[in-house]
């Protein structure tokens, strides 16, 4: 046997023969299970019988979508394309307090409003589709099948820079394009919408997605969040291709028309037509545009637990200087440098140990516990929930040689466990209540609580209105970079700690 | 008591670590409340943001450093041994508490009032150039975050007595303090019942006892500034008759 694993041998020994300390990484374990199992949330989701059953509509590739807007179509068979001029949109959202007298709207500015043409292959709700459409502050998009965004030609309309759009059918290909003037176009892009029915539903389409934004309020970061409803003017409509019905029609897709002052609807005019609409035709997200929870919620015991393996780990180190074991492990084994890698390594794999069994109990059975209390889940793909499993044991490991390194250095359980805690957790409380938005980000970026994100499922899309923030489940970093982040840091520590360990007398 | 009193101080005094771990509250109080009053956006439409409250997120930091204060009080002393002779000094074991806890109450109060009322200068000094009113100690709201935030630290300082005078060990007593801290507040964030989680805000220690910081829009509160620190008040009179009882009943 080399001297190393004689090293890691001994150092597991001392591990595991102190029954406090195995009792406290059970202990660690169990709490992180306790919490994720724990029926701290409830929903309405399907309690009231069947009927009640929250289901999210999924789009053509299985995944989960809105799909709600207002439809003013009517039908074209074969190939053929669609004109229009869009002269305005703007978005209205309810004045605070309805009810009172008439409920009345204020302006509100959706930066992904949607106003422009649509082809559909049915008026079914997360049907396959491609539309060509103008935003107020996104310029000119391309979208289809709820997943794909293009960009086109920047800047918003009014009456005096109207935008032309036309969207175009040749087979199962669709092409979106653009005009400013409605002579000269530019092709914006085109999507294949393979098995598109040869007579489907074409025309105009308004949506506005859910005005949101952080308040700060009382004691936590509130938000104040409306339904809205844009308006969009257009004129000049030219179809081309064979139109059957030679009619509008006007439909609500994905829900009700609304009520009040946010009841969409439309009004022709000649050949000009004001179409109001809500909602959003995109993927579904969690958090406070969407509906439900996520997988990360049910790992919240990962704090309890990060607190005992910090502790574990500090311990591991400064007990031996407390009872003065380290003069015996350094006669033992004069290499210091072997004898910290290898107590890194038994803390850092049983603390990684613990983590994965506790979270491979947590990420599979969590959701289903919160399932059968009426709460919605976005589902996870397989990968990611493997993530979310080793990512918290390597979340925990990281922190442990992080704790390890610290103790090495400062050789105080007090001061090292505080060190650790305030480095990992506080940033992170910080940012879910009382710091603005941009520290918030800052701190999740920089600290070792950006390893946090290693535990995100919701997902992010840059096309969809929401407010994407670490409370919700969405962190600044990506999972693996987050990760990396608390690597490098704990990877810094244990370098420091080398030198003085060997510098200093023990 | 007097002599218990001044051993207490010496002990206190001669010791490096206190007057490094008292700079350092009010330090990082200090400096974590500046960098967070210097993030507050420059628009004065947003009317919803407490500034006093924002200049004084320091303390959720500084409170850390005084938990480290509190448990080395009383924690080197079980893991040097010393206890054994402070005992034999002073027999009357309630006496070693409350003079450890009056002691502990002196300096964490003097520091926390610097720390508080530095931060509160300094977001003054910061916000200015925002173009605000700036806080002022002469209204009422302000200085009851002000006076409630340095009741707040030292209540803390008396929760880690406590809580390392039952554990009797440095690591698990800084585990707990800093768990029921920290710790808390992330977890009752994801209950979703918003009366059971109004009721969680009510009983922890920090989300109750930092009520007494907000200045404005105080009827969204859980709990009203006052009673909040009386929770903690509570907190911390649990975890010192807690520990001395068990320090009256066990062998050292």
């Amino acid at each position: 046997m080399t001297e190393f694993a004689q090293l890691l041998r001994a150092e597991w020994t001392k591990f595991r023969t102190v029954r406090g300390w195995v009792i406290a990484l059970l202990a660690g374990a169990a709490a992180i299970v306790g919490l994720g199992l724990l029926p701290g949330l409830h929903g309405s989701c399907g309690v009231h019988g069947p009927a009640s059953d929250c289901t999210v509509p999924t789009g053509p590739d299985g995944q989960e979508v809105t799909d709600n807007f207002y439809f003013v179509h009517q039908s074209l068979t074969g190939d053929g394309s669609l004109t229009v001029r869009v002269t305005s949109l703007t978005s209205v959202r309810p004045t605070p307090e309805p009810g009172h007298q008439a409920p009345g709207t204020r302006p509100a500015l959706i930066p992904w409003a949607k106003a422009g043409l649509i082809i559909k292959a049915g008026t079914d709700v997360g049907s396959a589709y491609a539309a060509v459409m103008v935003t107020p502050s996104h310029g000119v998009r391309m979208q289809d099948n709820y997943f794909h965004d293009t960009a086109g030609p920047a800047g918003s309309v009014s009456t005096a820079s109207p935008h032309w759009l036309r969207l175009t059918r040749a087979q199962d290909t669709i092409t979106g394009a653009a005009s400013t003037d409605g002579t000269h176009w530019q092709t914006i892009g085109t999507a294949d919408l393979t098995g598109l029915p040869s007579t489907v539903p074409v025309g105009l389409f308004v949506t506005s997605p859910q005005y949101g934004r952080i308040a700060h309020r009382g004691f936590a970061v509130g938000d104040e969040t409306s339904p809205s409803l844009a308006t969009a003017g257009f004129d000049q409509l030219t179809r081309q291709g064979m139109w059957p019905d030679n009619r509008w029609t006007g439909q609500a897709i994905g829900g009700t028309a609304g009520a009040g002052p946010l009841e969409s609807g439309y009004h022709q005019d000649g050949n000009g037509f004001t179409v109001s609409g809500s909602g959003d035709i995109a993927p579904a997200v969690s958090g406070e545009a969407g509906l439900g929870t996520t997988i990360t919620q049910t790992l919240v015991g990962t704090f309890a637990g990060l607190i005992v393996m910090i502790v574990l780990a500090t311990m591991f180190i400064t007990t031996e200087y407390r009872r003065g074991l380290i003069r015996t492990t350094l006669t033992a084994s004069p290499r210091r440098d072997h004898v910290l890698a290898a107590k890194a390594l038994v803390i850092g794999a049983a603390t990684y140990v613990a983590g994965l069994a506790a979270a491979a109990v947590v990420v599979p059975l969590g959701p289903r516990i919160l399932r059968g209390n009426g709460v919605y889940v976005h589902p996870a793909t397989s990968l990611t929930e493997l993530r979310l499993v080793f990512g918290t044991a390597a979340l925990l490991a990281g922190a442990a040689v992080l704790a390890l390194a610290i103790g090495t250095l400062v050789r105080r359980s007090a001061t090292a466990v505080t060190a650790v805690i305030v480095v990992i957790v506080l940033p992170y409380l910080l940012a879910i209540s009382v710091l603005p938005a941009g520290a918030a980000q800052w701190l999740l970026r920089v600290t070792p609580a950006a390893a946090f994100a290693v535990q995100q499922s919701a997902v992010r899309y840059p096309q969809v209105d929401n407010i994407y923030r670490a409370a919700d489940g969405f962190f600044p970093l990506a999972p693996w970079t987050g990760l990396a982040v608390l690597g490098g840091w704990a990877a810094l520590a244990l370098g420091v700690a080398r030198y003085a360990f060997r510098r200093r007398d023990a | 008591m007097r002599w218990a009193l001044r051993a207490e101080w010496t002990k206190l005094r001669t010791t490096p670590g206190p007057i490094w771990l008292l700079s350092a509250i009010v330090v990082l109080t200090v400096f974590v409340g500046t960098a967070a009053a210097a993030t507050l956006p420059g628009s004065p439409g947003e009317g919803n943001v407490d500034r006093v409250k924002v200049s004084l997120t320091g303390v959720q930091l500084g409170q850390a450093i005084v938990a480290i204060l509190a448990v080395l009080v009383i924690g080197t002393e079980y893991s040097t041994g010393m206890i054994a002779t402070t005992l034999t000094a002073v027999p009357r074991r309630t006496t070693v508490l409350a003079a450890k806890a009056t002691v502990l109450t002196g300096v964490v109060t003097a520091a926390a009032t610097i720390a508080v009322l530095g931060s509160l200068l300094a977001g003054r000094l910061v916000q200015p150039g925002h173009g605000y009113r700036p806080p002022s100690l002469a209204d009422g709201p302000v200085l009851r975050a002000a006076v409630g935030s340095v009741c707040y630290l030292t209540l803390i300082a008396l929760l880690g007595l406590g809580v390392t005078t039952a554990v009797r060990d440095s690591a698990s007593a800084i585990g707990i303090v800093l768990g029921l801290l920290y710790v808390y507040p992330i977890i009752i964030q994801v209950v979703s019942d918003p009366h059971l989680q109004r009721r969680l805000q009510q009983i922890g220690p920090m989300s109750a006892g930092l009520a007494v910081q907000t200045t404005t829009h105080l009827s969204s509160l859980p709990i009203s500034p006052w009673r909040g620190l009386g929770v903690l008040a509570a907190w911390a009179a649990t975890a010192l008759l807690t520990g001395g009882v068990l320090l009256q009943r066990r062998d050292a």
